[in-house]
């Protein structure tokens, strides 16, 4: 979507600073929401797409000025009401007022290491057919602006790029972020030129790569 | 927008009461049987303390002082870094991108903050900040230069944009003068930075 989020080419914010000696969290809010985060993903309730599309579509002048994390608990208490794992009087009151839904399972402290370890968020899926493109080749990418969860950025719909790396058969986002499933696809690696993405007053020796599924390209 | 954290961070009622809703749905949370706090504690621990760039720094010495561990990088990254144990989330799929006199490479996620966890740990703050996540794509020797770093004209500047579940690890080019140095001494010298691109490896001392 067309949200806060895809911040890719805009201007305007001032230039990047660095907090030195920065903290891992700012306050401890900011690690119980990390650490929730992360140990909800063992309800499976969500997938990793689905969390994105919560963060993503926050109105775009909250996601500008929220801190990080701030983000983070505002998408997983959409999630959290949104499959009914708590209701909005519960957030509301702090009270309890439903049981709570079944879920796949809870994360136990003395399996952290070991899940964090598992590859259990790896997205690649066995080769269901060959790869339409092959490294050189030129391709395009389409002009797409869907409501849902996307990885095609704004700045790099419709323009010319060669495909650089083919780096397998992935889950889809623009699929199961949007609750339609995992509908694999061919993965590649595109290179665009900054002048293709820019305009001519770009170094000539400049470019951006993308990684991009099947369905975003087309052959040029 | 960069100052936004010290705002809040400043703004003492803000952190009081983003502590107290935090706190108030972990209670929840917990009640209804969805997480463990010790878990949490347990999540916290391993990124402030057992995940970080130590680990980067270990797979960028190793393919400085052993060159076939640096061709299987080059070939498949994800195996090459899985070998060394490095197999936690957000780096289940790594390419590795080797900096040279005629290639930089520098890595964002301009959709939200991708960042390879398994050898970097959390990412700062300002890798998942506007100014950064919407600068590098489209001026990143602006960028570049916020970090003190200016590369020649004919510099190639390579920005991977971390679009999908791939993770992208900057391998820096080792600096002179670091003959002899053992791969424990060398990993000294990698900082976070410069496995994202925004800083070359130190110098010796």
């Amino acid at each position: 979507m067309n949200g806060g989020a895809d911040l890719g080419g805009m201007q305007g914010f001032g230039p990047v600073v660095e907090e030195e000696n920065e903290p891992h969290f700012h306050a401890d809010w900011e690690s119980r929401v990390m650490g929730m985060v992360v140990a909800l993903g063992a309800c499976g309730q969500w997938n990793i797409d689905q969390s994105r599309l919560a963060r993503e579509s926050l109105p775009p002048a909250d996601y500008l000025s929220f801190p990080y994390y701030h983000i983070w608990l505002e998408g997983v208490q959409k999630l959290l009401l949104s499959r009914d794992m708590l209701t909005a009087d519960e957030l509301k009151s702090g009270k309890l007022s439903l049981p709570p839904i079944e879920v796949r399972g809870t994360l136990k402290p003395e399996a952290v290491w070991d899940g964090l370890h598992s590859l259990a968020g790896a997205a690649d899926r066995p080769e269901e057919r060959p790869a339409a493109f092959e490294i050189g080749q030129q391709v395009k990418t389409i002009n797409q602006h869907p409501e849902g969860h996307t990885r095609l950025p704004r700045y790099a719909r419709g323009h010319i790029g060669r495909v650089t790396k083919v780096l397998g058969f992935h889950v889809f986002p623009d699929s199961s972020g949007n609750d339609r499933g995992p509908d694999p696809q061919w993965l590649y690696q595109v290179e665009f030129t900054a002048q293709e993405l820019w305009g001519p007053d770009k170094n000539p020796n400049d470019v951006v790569t993308l990684d991009l599924w099947e369905p975003h390209l087309v052959q040029a | 927008m960069s100052d936004d954290h010290h705002h809040h961070h400043g703004d003492m009622s803000h952190l009081h009461e983003m502590d107290a809703r935090v706190k108030a749905l972990e209670s929840l949370l917990v009640e209804k049987g969805y997480v463990e706090s010790a878990a949490i504690d347990e999540l916290v621990d391993i990124y402030e303390n057992r995940i970080g760039p130590k680990n980067g720094a270990h797979v960028i010495a190793k393919a400085w002082t052993e060159p076939e561990f640096a061709d299987w990088l080059r070939e498949d990254a994800t195996a090459a870094i899985h070998s060394l144990g490095y197999t936690s989330r957000q780096g289940e799929h790594m390419v590795a991108v080797f900096n040279d006199d005629e290639v930089h490479h520098l890595v964002v996620c301009t959709l939200c903050s991708c960042y390879p966890w398994s050898v970097l740990g959390l990412p700062p703050t300002w890798y998942k900040s506007p100014p950064f996540r919407s600068r590098a794509v489209i001026d990143p020797r602006g960028v570049l230069a916020d970090f003190s770093l200016e590369l020649p004209e004919t510099t190639r500047v390579e920005v991977h944009d971390s679009t999908a579940e791939v993770r992208y690890l900057v391998i820096p080019q080792r600096p002179d003068g670091t003959d002899g140095m053992s791969a424990d001494q060398l990993a000294e010298l990698v900082s976070r930075n410069s496995m994202i691109g925004t800083a070359f490896a130190d110098n010796p001392q």
